[in-house]
């Protein structure tokens, strides 16, 4: 009986931490005024929090029925695919120019993001194209 | 028992409440966003916020059918989320 008191405490808190989690990250990617600077709020912080929503669900299966690992699936698929994306879409704000460019390599001539081949230039037009050539 | 499932009941409706802004919030600024990768990301939150607020409704009804719905809602905004960025770099989402 006792154990079910604390289990109960144990869902209430993990939802509450992961409510303040995921209010933080949705803030910061409201509120951040830069391209890459509002691409750690959601990644990171909101991932979190969803992952003790995930975390909750599970000690209320275990809790209330006869229980199941099945929510570490999704937090494990979750926290892997979230740097990566998290890439893809930094490398989206070097390729678009929405951020500060980053300095040029000391020996190659481009950024393979920035290196768009000469039959694609129509497709992916670069906005910032001035220094390019 | 009372005051834990009661404190566990106000931690639910405070999580559905949480969830349900930051899903508004992400859709500002998907409706804002300056640039792609702003609104790609936006689209992004907004599946991760989804599937936190599908896994709160299956705490809410007790029930363990929403296990599925919420592994492929993760699966399906994980590939979109690349083709939406491969298709910005690449112009093509298949070479």
């Amino acid at each position: 009986m006792s154990g079910d008191i604390i289990m109960t405490y144990a869902i209430a808190i993990s939802l509450l931490v992961g409510a303040i989690f995921a209010l933080v990250g949705a803030v910061g990617l409201l509120k951040f005024n830069d391209s890459m600077t509002r691409l750690h709020a959601p990644t990171k912080v909101g991932t979190v929090g969803i992952g003790a929503f995930l975390l909750a669900s599970m000690l209320h299966s275990f809790t209330y029925s006869e229980g199941s690992m099945h929510e570490l699936l999704i937090m494990a698929f979750l926290f892997v695919t979230a740097p990566i994306s998290a890439n893809f879409m930094a490398k989206v704000n070097i390729h678009r120019r929405a951020c500060d460019t980053p300095p040029e390599p000391p020996r190659d001539d481009t950024w393979s993001t920035l290196n768009v081949p000469e039959e694609d230039k129509h497709v992916a037009p670069e906005p910032g194209a001035s220094h390019h050539v | 028992m009372s005051f834990a499932t009661q404190l566990m009941d106000t931690a639910l409706i405070i999580a559905f409440i949480v969830a349900v802004l930051a899903q508004i919030m992400s859709m500002i600024r998907l409706v804002l966003g300056p640039s792609t990768g702003d609104r790609i990301l936006a689209l992004d939150t907004m599946v991760v916020n989804a599937i936190g607020l599908i896994v709160l409704l299956g705490i809410a009804q007790g029930v363990r059918i929403y296990f599925e719905v919420s592994l492929i809602i993760a699966m399906l905004g994980f590939v979109s989320t690349v083709a939406y960025a491969r298709f910005v770099l690449r112009g093509d989402i298949i070479e």
